[in-house]
């Protein structure tokens, strides 16, 4: 039965989320703006917590690390699974702070590609272990499948070689996700995602980014010289395979990226909550009966807001509850990805200008949530590529005819 | 062969394409799909001419009857009911079939052909709204169901889903709001023979019109009430049997009346517009009409009035939908096989981006629009969420519609190609109010 509601037993899991982004992000969301690089120390207790609620509820946590597997039992049966209560979690806790939410131990974009892709042995051996995603290099971006990063097999190691940037809780994560090419000339099929320890002799960290925002979040840039990694490290299918290529590498995305739609959405949410009160404290009346024409201005443009909001949410919900129900959801994870995406930008800095000095001065977080707004319609596949990935899907084309 | 055999011919060809799908018999459907056909070959041979007819209570109802609420969800859930998706798939057959096909010529007399709108209520639509009691097929409100309805028909043709759906409005309105005596009178004929056209008249002819701030008046006098006003853009004006009319209750409130359109002071006129024109719209002027105290709905209470406005807006929104998704399946093709500088001009990321946010925007829109419906069938406040899902499908239509024809370029203008009717319908979905109900 058609049903678009938040599902009723996700309702205690957003609750807690909801307490921790007001009680723990919120108090401590512009410190962490103003110390960047600063290591969040508040959030350590706040990780053991939420460990705990993942292996007592069985409701999976709110972090990246819950995506990926869901039900094999009975396929006819509607499911909401680990998928959206991840979903759930995170738009809670980006209501509170993305930047914190980024920094939560043990629940890095790395924790999610090993969820996803990784044998049995090595989701046990990696299990607790905070792990960050290295992908992008000073040459490649979004062209993923442009990545120099070498690995070389020497007996029962690798040799990885290169240069990764904007890797996300790089400095603090214990693990990285790295992606490296086994032959520079076989392009996507050849890209592998290899899990380096930190430490690892080559392994090294040069800087730390200064940012427009999500200033809480460390952004490491690394070079790897010679560094050993044990074959076993390499996550999914060690063949390069052509027919199937890039797939297993990209097949993360699937499920990343309804959770950064989440993340932008959680961040919107905030705006508009912020908006509305600033809004309705100026004498603003926003009202759901009379049509928006008839209204000020700034209401109509309120209801707009929340209209793009609602559009992006419900895309999110839907790429992620196909997901758990293990139904095909490239297509709307992109779609989900690009409308959240935009919709957060243009709704923060929609909201700057409808509050005024209130908006943009440091008084306010409508100002750093407009700073930290920008990186969700570029991280985890910026606008474009989302745009490339559902443009090819309805059109039937490959990478190689839409470019 | 005469026309009312081959319109039953018709309307069986789409049910029987239904009864033959195998899902039918792997859900225990059989019994709701044969009641749907039973129904539905019963009024194909009655016989026809409702033109001037009476309409009277033939039956007794100690009480309004009125469907059931659906039940309250746990879970989050996309997929329709069999039924649903049964019903919805011999709408779209119907759409792609019937309406299609008509609608170049609908839209350039200004006019539905009859026999179009009796095939479409042998689909028997309407009769899934109106409760058993009253000879209908309905067992549950579904405000989903309906908004599927209402997308699937506007798949075909945005116009003359306006013209098939518009007496549904009506029923709906009675099945919803109407008393015991109201519902007795009126909604046997719905769940008959043939549907009499019938609108619900709600928008009036001026900038800024909010359905909360009537113009059209009704005065309370000794033997009921009097009504003046103007009502704008009707659908099936000229031919109407039957209309329910938004006016402003003199020290109370807009409310909801019943008019039938042989009242005296009634005058109709024809209002042709950029879009909608299969619907034959036309203008409603109230000149002291004198209506019986029996003919106001839901004792003008103003929440019934409200909810009215949103599931309209909802049933809007589903139109959008529908006729948006058309526009979607015609441009895919057209940029794959319409080449510039020697390759399909989809490889071009300006048009292909294009397309893919048309894709983006729509799936958004049909999201929103079920919610909303789906928020009402509940029994949950919807009224945000119509009004949320109204501005979001008022904004992207125009949009979809501006781009079905700027992706075609000069053959978006020319009437050789839809999209420029889909330019002019989707204009309307965020100016109307009232018409389609969910």
């Amino acid at each position: 039965m058609i049903n678009l509601e938040s599902p009723k037993k996700f309702a205690a899991l957003a609750m807690q989320a909801h307490q921790v982004a007001k009680e723990v992000f919120r108090p401590i969301s512009r410190k962490y703006d103003l110390a960047e690089h600063d290591y969040p120390k508040e959030l350590d207790m706040l990780a053991s917590l939420l460990d705990g609620m993942t292996a007592g509820g069985g409701a999976s946590g709110a972090g990246a690390a819950g995506v990926g597997r869901g039900a094999r039992e009975n396929s006819d049966e509607n499911r909401n699974g680990s998928n959206l209560s991840s979903l759930v979690g995170v738009m809670e806790l980006c209501w509170g702070d993305v930047g914190l939410l980024l920094s939560m131990p043990r629940q890095g974009l790395g924790n999610s590609a090993i969820a996803a892709v990784a044998n049995e042995e090595q989701l046990e051996r990696f299990k607790g272990r905070w792990a960050a995603m290295a992908i992008t290099e000073p040459g490649c971006g979004s062209d993923s499948a442009a990545i120099r990063s070498t690995a070389v097999k020497d007996g029962d190691d690798y040799i990885l070689n290169g240069e990764k940037i904007y890797v996300t809780a790089g400095d603090r994560a214990e693990l990285v996700v790295v992606w490296a090419t086994l032959d520079k000339n076989i392009g996507r099929a050849a890209i592998k995602s290899f899990v380096v320890e930190k430490g690892t002799p080559g392994f090294e960290l040069v800087r730390l980014e200064h940012k427009l925002g999500i200033r809480a979040s460390d952004t490491a840039a690394f070079v790897l010289k010679d560094v050993r990694v044990p074959a076993k490290n390499l996550l999914g299918d060690p063949e390069v395979n052509v027919e199937k290529g890039f797939a297993g590498v990209m097949q993360t995305f699937d499920n990343t990226r309804p959770l950064v739609a989440g993340m932008a959405l959680g961040l919107t949410r905030a705006v508009l909550e912020e908006t509305r009160r600033v809004l309705e404290a100026a004498g603003v009346v926003i009202d759901y009966n009379a049509p928006v024409i008839t209204q000020s201005a700034a209401a109509a443009q309120f209801i707009g807001m929340e209209a793009d909001y609602e559009s992006a949410r419900l895309l999110t919900l839907q790429a992620a509850w196909l997901a758990d129900n293990r139904k095909p959801n490239s297509l709307q994870a992109s779609m989900a990805k690009a409308k959240a995406g935009r919709t957060c930008v243009d709704v923060a800095l929609k909201a700057i200008e409808l509050c005024g000095s209130i908006g943009y001065a440091e008084t306010s977080l409508l100002e750093k949530w407009a700073r930290d707004a920008k990186i969700l319609d570029i991280f985890e596949g910026t606008q474009q590529i989302q745009q490339l990935i559902v443009a090819r899907r309805l059109l039937g084309k490959s990478s190689a005819e839409l470019r | 062969m005469s026309t009312a055999d081959v319109l039953m011919g018709r309307g069986l060809r789409v049910l029987n394409r239904v009864s033959a799908s195998p899902l039918i018999d792997r859900f225990g459907l059989r019994k709701p799909a044969e009641r749907l056909l039973f129904l539905t070959s019963k009024n194909a041979f009655r016989a026809a001419g409702s033109v001037g007819r009476q309409f009277a209570a033939v039956q007794k109802l100690a009480q309004p009857a009125r469907l059931a609420k659906a039940p309250s969800r746990a879970l989050f859930d996309l997929t329709p009911s069999d039924e649903q998706q049964m019903l919805k798939d011999a709408v779209l057959a119907f759409a792609s079939e019937q309406l299609r096909p008509a609608a170049v010529a609908a839209d350039a007399a200004c006019a539905t052909p009859a026999e179009l709108l009796k095939a479409a209520a042998e689909l028997g639509v309407a009769m899934m709204g109106i409760p058993e009691e009253l000879g209908g097929a309905g067992a549950e409100r579904s405000a989903v169901t309906s908004a599927l309805v209402h997308e699937a028909m506007a798949q075909g043709d945005l116009g003359l889903a306006v013209a098939c759906l518009a007496p549904s409005a009506v029923s709906t309105a009675l099945v919803l709001w109407g008393d015991e005596g109201q519902q007795a009178k009126y909604l046997p004929s719905f769940a008959g023979d043939n549907l009499p056209a019938a609108a619900l008249a709600i928008q009036e002819p001026r900038a800024l019109f909010n359905p909360f701030e009537l113009q059209t008046t009704a005065k309370t006098v000794k033997r009921g009430y009097v009504l003046n006003g103007v009502k704008s853009l009707v659908p099936l004006a000229a031919t109407a049997e039957l209309f329910i009319v938004a006016a402003q209750l003199e020290g109370h409130g807009p409310a909801l009346f019943i008019v039938e359109a042989n009242t005296p002071g009634l005058k109709v006129d024809a209002e042709p517009a950029m879009g909608l024109r299969a619907a034959a719209t036309g203008t409603l002027t109230l000149s002291n009409v004198e209506l019986s105290g029996d003919t106001m709905l839901a004792r003008g209470a103003q929440d019934a009035y409200a909810e009215c406005i949103a599931l309209s807006r909802i049933a809007w929104c589903a139109l959008a939908v529908g006729c948006g998704q058309a526009a979607l399946d015609y441009l895919i093709p057209y940029v794959n096989e319409r080449l510039a500088f020697g390759e399909p001009i989809s490889h071009r990321q300006s048009v292909a981006f294009n397309i893919a946010n048309i894709g983006i925007e729509l799936e958004g829109m049909r999201l929103a629009t079920l919610r909303a419906a789906s928020r009402a069938e509940q029994g949950l406040d919807f009224i945000r969420e119509a009004a949320i899902a109204r501005k979001l499908c008022a904004d992207k239509a125009v949009v979809i519609g501006s781009d079905a024809v700027q992706l075609l370029g000069g053959h978006g203008f020319v009437k050789e190609h839809p999209a420029e009717r889909w330019y002019r319908d989707l204009r309307a979905v965020g100016v109307m109010e009232g018409v389609v109900l969910v």
